[in-house]
């Protein structure tokens, strides 16, 4: 029988990792629920960023976590010129896939020329520097983290329900006529979004450069669970991949604690499937 | 004889040494001998790769500014597969069909080996490969394993490791094994469970978990629950860092710990990677520095390493296995003068081979001779080998806090 600090520290550490998971899947989710694009390069966008971070902090001597003060800005325009570029192409939801895929390969290959295929790891006092809380340790920078996703995605929240700007994207995805009738221009609004997820990118990869070793590849290694965590938290809807990713995060925690830590990803994909056929409506 | 006779002697004897010293290392000529293979120098293998790049150019650069192979020089035809076994299928079909190339050097890693292997099998190629996992599934007989971890390492290397720590200052009597899926560290974790259990260690935990996991959180609150004496961590590549950081921001220090197939650069440079122990067949130190072709590769990968903006610059197993792969290309083909796929192995099969991580056989099962693994401990930021004593760096012995 698992001891209770054992639970208790594997619930915090699968609440921090849903914190993770649910700062990758916001900008990935508002891309695919408001624009209609699946866009891949969000997870190329996020190791970028992680590797700007190490550059940053771990060469230029930056605090590691002001380094997004240069990052979003730069990741922001970044979105604005994809999203360009998608609108001057007619990149469509199917298309973007393929679209995005590749942009995914170039930035990769991109990040293995600069900073080669080897590992980088930034050593910062944070990195393992955690606080005590009764038995449970907990973790500076995941904290930090999940701090940071819960404010951005209720920032996004109360941004898209209660501006003008966000009532316009809302619009625009349910009747893009009726909305333009009333002013709104959906071309302004999807390169405004775009920006945003790709800065949200920005942050997620400074958080990803402090807790991870980086290694080029890892691109791929977060697209299956936060897939799942954006259709579980529903398309376009900014809370729901920070429940989700929570929600999935501690049950794989929990799996890991009380059997064998090898069934843990069965927990997100079974429960991904069982949203999609009992609410198949959630796409 | 006058001196005007000696001085003319002398000059002419001089002038003949000197040609006999420029025919002996002579430029190759001739069309060159193209040796195919693949790596992964794209993908999740890549670092790795690199290693390997960096070995066979080192060693096809020297072979050339000798005399090459057979007086032809060499040249390396080589292919990315992405990290992709079944690309490297494809690939290896075309070095044979399309390139036409007369010799085939292995691909990295176990699976990309294991598709090379298929396809030289069937062409009837021998295939000379570095670091090969799984001994028991390298079923053909032309196919030449360098990682010299012999035909049984699940059962050979654990008992190495456990005699090492039964003549540390500490031996453990609990064991936790934590495992990684990926088949060529799992089959390793489970013979070393089998060895702890008849060495009569008590298993205080044993856990497996899929190989790409990145939450070692609660796995580290498991290994913290147990508190073992030593620590088996079935890792490959930075799964290991990845348990040993989890394990740290719960302020937890494992006593004695081990990593099968660790990422060296990361976990030696590691705060938390003190005193980790890990396999290897070659290090940067003497003894295996003792030849002077060791001596100079060494310096010659650590140049090239830095050249090609690698943090971690050391040769060690992948690097020594690399080009030993290439050394052991050579000699068959010195030997037999021949690039005749069946007279290679012939002689490699009743020869031993002397490279830079020892002498190699091949007359055993499946084509492995002996288990030439060593035990490595990171000490000061660097690995250096503790064990068995007579390889063990100067000055070096095994630590156990």
């Amino acid at each position: 029988m698992p001891s209770l600090t054992l639970l208790g520290q594997s619930l915090v550490s699968g609440l921090f990792i849903g914190g993770l998971y649910g700062l990758l899947g916001l900008g990935l989710g508002l891309s695919w629920g408001l624009l209609r694009l699946i866009n891949l390069s969000h997870f190329a966008l996020v190791l970028l960023g992680a590797y700007l971070t190490y550059q940053l902090a771990g060469t230029a001597g930056m605090n590691p976590f002001l380094t997004p003060l240069l990052i979003v800005p730069g990741f922001f325009l970044l979105g604005v010129v994809l999203q360009w570029a998608f609108d001057f192409f007619r990149v469509n939801e199917f298309s973007s896939l393929l679209v995005t895929f590749g942009i995914t390969v170039v930035i990769e290959s991109v990040i293995q020329w600069v900073w080669t295929a080897d590992f980088r790891r930034l050593e910062t006092p944070y990195a393992t520097l955690s606080v005590r809380a009764g038995p449970l340790f907990l973790p500076v920078t995941e904290m930090v983290m999940l701090l940071v996703a819960t404010a951005l995605s209720l920032l996004t929240w109360a941004w898209l329900r209660f501006t003008w700007v966000g009532k316009g994207m809302r619009a625009s995805v349910e009747d893009p006529d009726i909305a333009a009738a009333f002013g709104v221009s959906p071309r302004r609004l999807a390169l405004l979004l775009s920006g945003v997820g790709a800065a949200y990118a920005g942050v997620a990869g400074t958080f990803v450069a402090l807790v991870y070793t980086l290694a080029p590849s890892q691109i791929y290694g977060w697209i299956g669970v936060v897939f799942a965590v954006v259709i579980l938290g529903g398309l376009g809807n900014p809370l729901g991949p920070l429940v989700a990713g929570i929600g999935i995060g501690i049950s794989e925690s929990l799996t890991m604690a009380v059997a064998e830590p090898s069934w843990a990803p069965l927990v997100s994909f079974t429960l991904l499937i069982l949203v999609l056929v009992l609410r198949p409506d959630r796409i | 004889m006058t001196l005007r006779h000696r001085g003319f002697l002398s000059a002419t004897a001089g002038m003949l040494v000197l040609a006999l010293v420029a025919s002996t290392s002579a430029a190759p000529s001739g069309q060159p001998i193209r040796v195919g293979g693949t790596l992964a120098l794209t993908g999740p293998l890549a670092a790795t790769s690199l290693v390997h790049k960096i070995a066979g150019e080192i060693f096809v650069e020297q072979l050339n500014k000798k005399n090459g192979l057979l007086g032809r020089p060499v040249e390396w035809v080589l292919l990315d597969d992405q990290s992709k076994p079944d690309l490297a299928r494809t690939l290896y079909e075309k070095l044979i069909t399309v390139d036409k190339v007369d010799l085939l050097i292995g691909p990295y890693a176990t699976g990309a080996i294991m598709s090379a292997m298929a396809v030289a099998q069937r062409h009837d190629k021998a295939l000379f490969h570095h670091t090969f996992g799984i001994p028991h599934l390298a079923k053909y007989e032309r196919q030449f394993p360098t990682w010299a971890i012999g035909p049984e390492p699940a059962r050979t290397f654990p008992n190495l490791l456990f005699d090492a720590l039964a003549a540390s200052a500490k031996p453990p009597k609990t064991v936790a094994i934590v495992t990684s899926k990926f088949p060529s560290v799992h089959f390793m974790s489970v013979g070393a469970r089998e060895v702890a259990a008849k060495r009569g260690l008590r298993e205080a935990l044993y856990l497996e978990f899929e190989f790409g996991n990145r939450d070692f959180g609660a796995i580290a609150a498991r290994v913290r629950d147990a508190n073992p004496d030593f620590l088996w961590m079935g890792a490959i590549g930075l799964e290991g860092n990845g348990l040993l950081e989890a394990l740290k921001k719960l302020d937890y220090t494992p006593k004695i710990h081990f990593y099968l197939y660790p990422a060296p650069g990361p976990l030696a440079l590691a705060p938390e990677g003190k005193y980790a122990l890990s396999t290897t067949v070659f290090e940067e130190h003497p003894p295996f520095t003792a030849s002077p072709v060791a001596a100079e590769y060494v310096k010659l990968f650590r140049e090239r390493a830095a050249k090609a903006g690698m943090p971690y610059q050391s040769a060690d197993t992948q690097a020594g296995s690399s080009y030993a792969a290439w050394q052991i290309m050579e000699a068959a083909v010195t030997a037999t003068k021949s690039l005749d796929d069946k007279t290679l192995a012939q002689w490699l099969r009743s020869n031993r081979v002397d490279t830079i991580i020892g002498k190699v056989r091949f007359d055993g099962p499946n084509n492995y001779g002996d288990d030439l693994s060593k035990i490595k401990q990171v000490q000061d930021g660097k690995w250096v080998v503790v064990w068995p004593k007579e390889f063990a760096a100067p000055g070096a012995r095994l630590i156990v806090p």
